[in-house]
């Protein structure tokens, strides 16, 4: 059997607005913005829906509904899940329509798309505990298979989900760790023994997810026979292929018009044509087969840039003290047992922040590398720490 | 090369840019003659021929000169060689009929110049002997006037010179599009090429010595934050704007000290200004300074505010940068365009500039990542680079002038 694990990402940060220093002890909003301003979460998320939320979710339940085979995993942060109950139930609806045919898992994660796992332990068990609850309560299935936010992944991560019991995890896939073997099959986490180590196929997800638009790409255009045909060369060196990616892929990274919903229903399609393919979900990954080999990834690995770090995160003074000040609060946060503080403070351990606050890339005037919800990344810090004081306001008011 | 003026001798940053583009250009091999308005010494110019198309004094002396837009016929300066006084307008004239002689006996390649102040002389050189000309744009009378009409017969005298320049030069994205608009010029017509910082900022051996300045010592010394900025006091840099966002900022911060450093028409209304919004303490005005002096508030200035209307590019910003100010730079600025380590704002936004000057005054990691970065990010940008952009629009103009 040849088998195929398409695993799509769904999330929205809640994104902060432009929160003045004169706000800071008078006004505590911070997340609702007009409608039309730049970090208007309602206007992205709406915009985002239509483009994307709503037509690939009609094609995943048309692809579900014509072929028992085809299976699909999907990670939903609890900030989407927000959003999209406020401003769009009908995708909730949709999404327990498609787990209702047990053709859909859904994976567990952080509630809020943090990276607490690499800054408090205590705080990323909750939001693990609070996402379960959510998926539980919306959709009626637990989580087996954990992925962390931005695929940040290490050893220690990998302990800490065979403690809880998870059935498997999710990593890139990445040369330098792989050293040769392939990410086509299922690998144990060093110092494990009943956990899965399932790798993304970064070369083959990436075609799709990143390059499919590309006409300066040497293959462009990727048809679904071309693409098919790769697959197959592909098998060769392990007959599991993870396919990785961000669900607004389809709709929104890469637009309607580019051709990618055709693509990916023709994909499909002709990939069961032939009778030894499958598609299954991140559990049957797990089962596919024995884990062929044992795999170490001490230093944190992620998903993201050609570095596979956390620098996009964590590389800048203005990353290192907003997340410094931000844990730094929880404690007496937590203290308060004041519902709309935690939450308004968990919403800023959202990875998103830190990231808009990135200047990698900003100096070389590459402003499109790094998509940003805000002017710049200084402002974006600037605004972030004003939301900061404002806690620390409340905290003091108590 | 037409210019209106040349360090030390200059009123402005135009001064500043047109001895740097030349001096890089003669790098290039370009052979230079540069006619100005007055008579005056030149030191550091020996890489090109500077003419002087009068016997008057430096223009710095004329108050203000090349910008004062809304008095150009007026009797304003005063000439020690001359028993009458002259007029801007006079000035042109007779720098035109200079131009007309040289003419006589030189056969320039190209004429290369710089505001509408030098446009009729190139406009003769086109229209009677043919030679191409390129029109420098470093900015137009809708800039000097904040934006507002201006004087007609600048406009007018901009628009015959853009319209017959044989290429345009504009010194920033901004400016092109508002050549585009304002005079109609096609967009294909038009060059963007960036200035840079005036080389002597990078070679010579100054040094600050803070000792020279107690009282902002003391200061900063008690946890104060000085934001600075430097021009000519016109409606064209938006300093009301700037004293209204510090009267916001002090409003939350007393420890904020702004220096205004220049001095133009504006000066008497930003001085009740500040006391009338109760900042009066908060608010130095240091007059016009230049040199040395200029250096050290930069040196001394924590963060550097652009806040103009409109600035075609702004090469004091790059000045600030240098001297390792955080700069704080309106979207109406051209420099803005090529900075991206810096904090922005639209010009009327006082609030948003309030809390700009606010977050990099209370938190020295914003401070510190802003300064460190932009000292990184102005080096990238050179006069050799801008003279090489510049031959190629030399040669692009005389190729197709043979042709």
């Amino acid at each position: 059997m040849r088998a195929i694990c398409l695993y799509l990402h769904i999330h929205q940060p809640v994104r902060y607005r432009e929160y003045s220093i004169f706000d800071v002890g008078s006004d505590s909003n911070y997340f609702n913005d007009d409608y039309h301003s730049r970090q208007s979460n309602e206007r992205i998320f709406k915009k985002v829906a239509t483009k994307s939320y709503h037509p690939t979710l009609d094609l995943l339940e048309r692809s579900l509904k014509k072929h028992p085979d085809f299976k699909v995993s999907l990670s939903i942060t609890g900030t989407w899940l927000e959003q999209a109950e406020k401003w769009d139930y009908a995708l909730i609806e949709q999404i327990r329509r498609l787990v209702s045919t047990g053709q859909v898992e859904i994976l567990g994660e952080t509630y809020y798309h943090s990276l607490a796992f690499f800054y408090n332990l205590d705080e990323f068990n909750e939001q693990v505990n609070i996402h379960a609850n959510k998926i539980r309560n919306l959709f009626g299935v637990t989580p087996k298979v954990f992925r962390n936010t931005e695929l940040a992944y290490n050893d220690q991560l990998a302990q800490w989900a065979e403690q809880k019991g998870y059935k498997g995890i999710l990593a890139e896939g990445w040369d330098k760790i792989l050293a040769g073997s392939s990410p086509n099959h299922v690998y144990r986490p060093i110092g494990c023994q009943n956990l899965k180590l399932l790798l993304k196929n970064y070369r083959l997800s990436d075609d799709i997810a990143f390059r499919f638009s590309n006409r300066g790409w040497s293959e462009w255009p990727l048809t679904a026979p071309k693409y098919q045909q790769w697959l197959n060369g592909d098998c060769l060196r392990g007959n599991l292929i993870n396919l990785f990616m961000d669900f607004e892929t389809f709709g929104e990274h890469q637009w309607a018009d580019t051709g990618i919903f055709n693509f990916m229903e023709q994909f499909i399609d002709s990939w069961l044509a032939e009778y030894e393919n499958k598609f299954i979900t991140v559990s049957e990954a797990c089962d596919f087969e024995p884990p062929v080999d044992e795999i170490s990834m001490p230093e944190i690995v992620t998903w993201a840039d050609t570095e596979r770090d956390l620098s996009a995160w964590d590389s800048n003074a203005m990353q290192a003290s907003a997340t410094h000040d931000l844990y730094a609060l929880r404690d007496r946060v937590l203290a308060t047992k004041d519902l709309q503080l935690i939450s308004d403070w968990r919403h800023l351990t959202t990875s998103d922040h830190p990231y808009f606050m990135c200047t990698k890339y900003w100096n070389d005037g590459d402003v499109h590398a790094y998509f940003s919800a805000y002017a710049s990344p200084y402002e974006a810090f600037m605004y972030f720490m004003n939301v900061l004081r404002d806690i620390e306001f409340r905290l003091d008011s108590k | 090369m037409l210019g209106w003026e040349l360090p030390p001798h200059n009123s402005g940053g135009l001064g500043v840019a047109c001895l740097n583009m030349a001096r890089a250009l003669a790098k290039e091999g370009i052979d230079i003659d540069f006619v100005i308005p007055y008579s005056a010494e030149h030191p550091g110019t020996d890489f090109m021929h500077v003419l002087s198309a009068t016997n008057l004094d430096p223009i710095h002396r004329f108050g203000g000169g090349s910008y004062a837009s809304s008095v150009i016929d007026q009797k304003i300066i005063t000439s020690s060689t001359r028993n009458t006084s002259v007029s801007i307008r006079e000035i042109q004239h007779e720098y035109c009929d200079y131009v007309k002689d040289y003419l006589k006996n030189h056969h320039p390649d190209l004429v290369h110049a710089h505001d509408w102040l030098t446009y009729e002389a190139g406009i003769f050189a086109k229209k009677q002997h043919g030679t191409p000309l390129v029109a420098h744009v470093h900015a137009t009378e809708f800039d000097r006037a904040g934006m507002h009409t201006g004087n007609p017969l600048i406009h007018e005298i901009e628009h015959e010179g853009l319209m017959l320049a044989d290429r345009i030069i504009a010194v920033s994205e901004s400016t092109k599009r508002l050549v585009h608009e304002k005079y109609h010029i096609p967009l294909n017509k038009i060059e963007v090429i960036y200035n840079s910082l005036d080389q002597n900022y990078q070679n010579d051996d100054y040094t600050f010595d803070f000792a020279a300045y107690n009282y902002i010592k003391q200061l900063k010394n008690t946890g104060h934050t000085i934001v600075s900025t430097v021009g000519r006091f016109t409606i064209q840099k938006g300093l009301p704007n700037l004293l209204k966002a510090a009267q916001l900022a002090i409003s939350k911060n007393p420890k904020l000290i702004f220096i205004l450093a220049g001095d133009g028409e504006e000066r008497n209304e930003l001085i009740n200004l500040s006391a009338e919004y109760g900042i009066a303490k908060n608010v130095i005005f240091t007059g016009f300074i230049r040199g040395q002096k200029l250096r050290d508030i930069y040196s001394l200035s924590d963060i550097f505010v652009m806040s103009s209307v409109s600035e075609p590019f702004g090469l004091t910003a790059l000045e600030a940068a240098h001297h390792g100010d955080v700069l704080i730079l309106t979207h109406q600025s051209g420099v803005s365009e090529i900075i991206w380590s810096a904090l922005k704002y639209d010009f009327w936004d006082t609030k948003k500039l309030a809390d700009e000057i606010l977050a990099v005054a209370d938190n020295s990691v914003l401070k510190d990542t802003l300064r460190h970065n932009v000292s990184q990010e102005y080096q990238k940008i050179s006069w050799d680079k801008v003279a090489k952009k510049c031959l190629n629009v030399y040669n692009n103009t005389v190729k197709h002038k043979r042709n």
